[in-house]
């Protein structure tokens, strides 16, 4: 069992009377990439803000290696920050802006000199060490901003939407890289994004907040292929959301059609949600489909077609497909009782594991 | 396009050959001529030969000096506690309104402040400390002089600190600097150029004082400024007044290149 590194119990942020975080719970495991994910003004900043300790909770505890940190202040915790805007020091080069925290720290100059190096490799950076900050690019400043963390050997990174300035390219090679780094340093990371695609990319963990709530944690696997909510279902990828009943175990109608699934544990007859993502469904011919329809539109982005078909109902289903079709021709949606997920109303994220757990016991 | 630019440019250039190139030529002519309309270098050999206007200069340097310290002093930890205030601006507000009243009324009221039947005499009467004097003392001097240029002082040192980019402070918290290690190694240098900006402003008007010099120094205090329009009013000796002009503005441009080129350092290359 790995050791937990952090954890918030019943952490709560207000500021006047603008509740902005509310109940969070969570534990942090030393050495895993996590990612707070959420959409703007949900509440990720705050969190990185009360682990660092430029915010106090309002109410509830952060415990750091088992002790709590409430009151201990920003410049004694063992936690550093990559700030969303780099916040390096102007009036100093790359190698100070690196330095600074080794400084204050009294670490003997040779040390420093050898250490900042080897950050600055580490961030592929050598030899930028004279330069001004203002004559290092976009993403040579953020790799600055990360070596003048990891140089202080932090039990926990926070990076801040680190790579959101940077242009799409870059961005796909310092996912790469701050992944390959984390796993090298065996630094705890807590990324926040509201990137998506980011976070199923680097994460061991994510937490998807939303309104100031944690609405679900888990790997990204899990969290992709069982949302547990509208809300998460819509926000992490792609998906088709509908209506449905359960109408007992493993079988669900949608559109008064029953489907085999692999869901259960849930009420007969219950009013529920049910989410198919677009790369689960296929297009067949109209025999052979389980659902019948009309293509409405098709678009093709590189490494599939985005096609869109209407049912006999009138409903639209999103499909990504890497076979062609034709806009206006009839055809079948085929998929697998493995690619219907069904999500009840209202669902607290222990009684989806619970729930979860009791009939994956049990086949 | 290019003719209308230079239109634009016309009322600018005529600002600066009429009220800064030609007053700078004549004060640099007028001085090269001695009380009886003679050309001669004398009025620059008496002023470096004789000890009177040399200790003058020095006087006046000092004063400058003074002046500008004492209102640093005062003037950074105004401008930082302003800063951190919720209604900032009104409170800078507060600080900038004095300017708007003219010097010498200011002046004035201070003598009525300061003079023997002034208010400040008569407080210390009723509470038993007797009368004294105030007005005419190096003292007094200073504190009016400082008073008046607090507020040049405190604006661009203001202006520097509010440009300062909070997460800075944050990122030094974040990196274990104590709030006085964040202050002296993060706050400090960025607010330099407003520092720099300040002892122009107040530095370069104090080595040329000559109100407050006589009306509240009394006389005490002979600065260049106090020379300068003794040669012109009285003693109608233009020339030498001239001469000292001619000092004061070289004493300027030492001044302001002096601060000038440490901003550049401080921003580059370091
Ligand atoms: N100092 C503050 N005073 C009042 N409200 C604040 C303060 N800081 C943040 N908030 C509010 O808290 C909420 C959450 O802010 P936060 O910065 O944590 O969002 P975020 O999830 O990081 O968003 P983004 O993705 O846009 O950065 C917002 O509604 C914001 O307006
Ligand atoms: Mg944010």
């Amino acid at each position: 069992m790995t050791e937990n590194i952090m954890e918030f119990r019943h952490v709560g942020k207000q500021y006047d009377d603008n509740v902005v975080l509310r109940d969070i719970n969570f534990k942090i495991e030393a050495g895993k990439f996590y990612t707070l994910l959420g959409p703007s003004g949900s509440g990720k900043t705050t969190i990185l803000r009360l682990i660092a300790g430029f915010d106090q909770p309002t109410s509830g505890e952060i415990y750091f290696a088992g002790q709590e940190i409430n009151d201990v202040p920003a410049n004694r915790r063992q936690v550093n920050t990559v700030f969303q805007d780099y916040a390096l020091f102007p009036h100093m080069n790359v190698a100070e802006n690196v330095a600074f925290g080794l400084q204050i720290k009294g670490v003997k100059k040779s040390e420093i000199k050898r250490r900042v190096d080897e950050a600055l490799q580490l961030v592929q950076l050598a030899g930028y060490g004279a330069r001004e900050i203002t004559a290092m690019s976009g993403g040579q400043r953020q790799r600055v901003a990360i070596a003048r963390a990891i140089v202080n050997e932090p039990q926990v990174l926070l990076l801040d939407e680190a790579l959101s300035a940077l242009d799409h390219k870059l961005r796909v090679q310092m996912q790469t890289e701050l992944r390959q780094l984390q796993r090298k340093l065996g630094i705890t990371f807590i990324f926040v994004t509201h990137d998506q695609e980011e976070a199923l990319a680097m994460s061991d963990q994510i937490m998807i907040i939303n309104d100031g709530k944690i609405q679900q944690s888990g790997t990204p696997v899990d969290i992709y292929d069982e949302p547990l909510n509208h809300f998460v279902a819509d926000f992490i990828g792609e998906s088709n959301i509908v209506p449905g009943i359960m109408k007992k175990d493993y079988l669900v109608a949608i559109n008064g059609q029953d489907f085999k699934c692999v869901d259960a544990g849930m009420r007969p007859n219950e009013r529920v949600e049910v989410v198919i993502r677009p790369e689960d469904l296929d297009i067949t011919t109209v025999e052979q489909g389980q659902l019948v329809g009309t293509v409405d539109t098709q678009l093709f982005r590189g490494v599939d077609y985005q096609i869109t078909v209407h049912d006999v109902r009138d409903h639209v289903w999103k499909i990504n497909s890497i076979h062609k079709t034709t806009v206006g021709a009839r055809v079948g949606i085929s998929f697998d009782p493995e690619d219907i997920h069904v999500m009840r109303y209202n669902e607290t994220e222990a009684d989806f594991d619970a729930r979860l757990d009791s009939y994956e016991e049990g086949e | 396009m290019m003719r209308q630019k230079t239109l634009f440019i016309v009322p600018y250039l005529l600002w600066i050959v009429l009220f800064v190139l030609a007053p700078l030529i004549l004060i640099f002519y007028q001085s090269l001529y001695n009380i009886n309309g003679q050309f001669t270098l004398d009025n620059y050999t008496t002023y470096l030969t004789s000890g009177v206007y040399l200790k003058m200069t020095f006087n006046s340097v000092w004063y400058a000096f003074l002046i500008t310290l004492v209102t640093l002093v005062i003037s950074y930890p105004t401008a930082y506690v302003l800063n951190r205030l919720h209604n900032k601006q009104f409170w800078l507000l507060l600080v900038i309104l004095p300017t708007w009243i003219n010097l010498l009324l200011k002046t004035y009221a201070f003598i009525g402040l300061f003079s023997r039947t002034g208010s400040i005499n008569q407080f210390l009467r009723f509470v038993g400390l007797g009368s004294h004097q105030l007005l005419f003392t190096d003292a007094s001097f200073m504190f009016v002089a400082a008073y008046i240029e607090i507020p040049f002082m405190v604006l661009p040192i203001f202006n520097s600190l509010a440009e300062i980019n909070p997460s800075l402070i944050n990122a030094s918290k974040d990196l274990g600097a104590s709030q006085w290690q964040t202050f002296t190694k993060v706050i400090w240098p960025l607010s330099m150029p407003g520092v720099k900006a300040g002892i122009q402003a107040v530095f370069i008007p104090s080595l040329s004082l000559f109100m407050i010099t006589r009306l509240i120094g009394g006389n005490r205090v002979i600065t260049l400024g106090t020379a300068i329009e003794e040669h012109f009013l009285t003693t109608q000796n233009w020339g030498m007044g001239s001469t000292i002009g001619v000092v004061l503005i070289i004493a300027m441009f030492i001044v302001m290149f002096a601060t000038g080129e440490a901003k550049q350092k401080g921003g580059h290359t370091r």
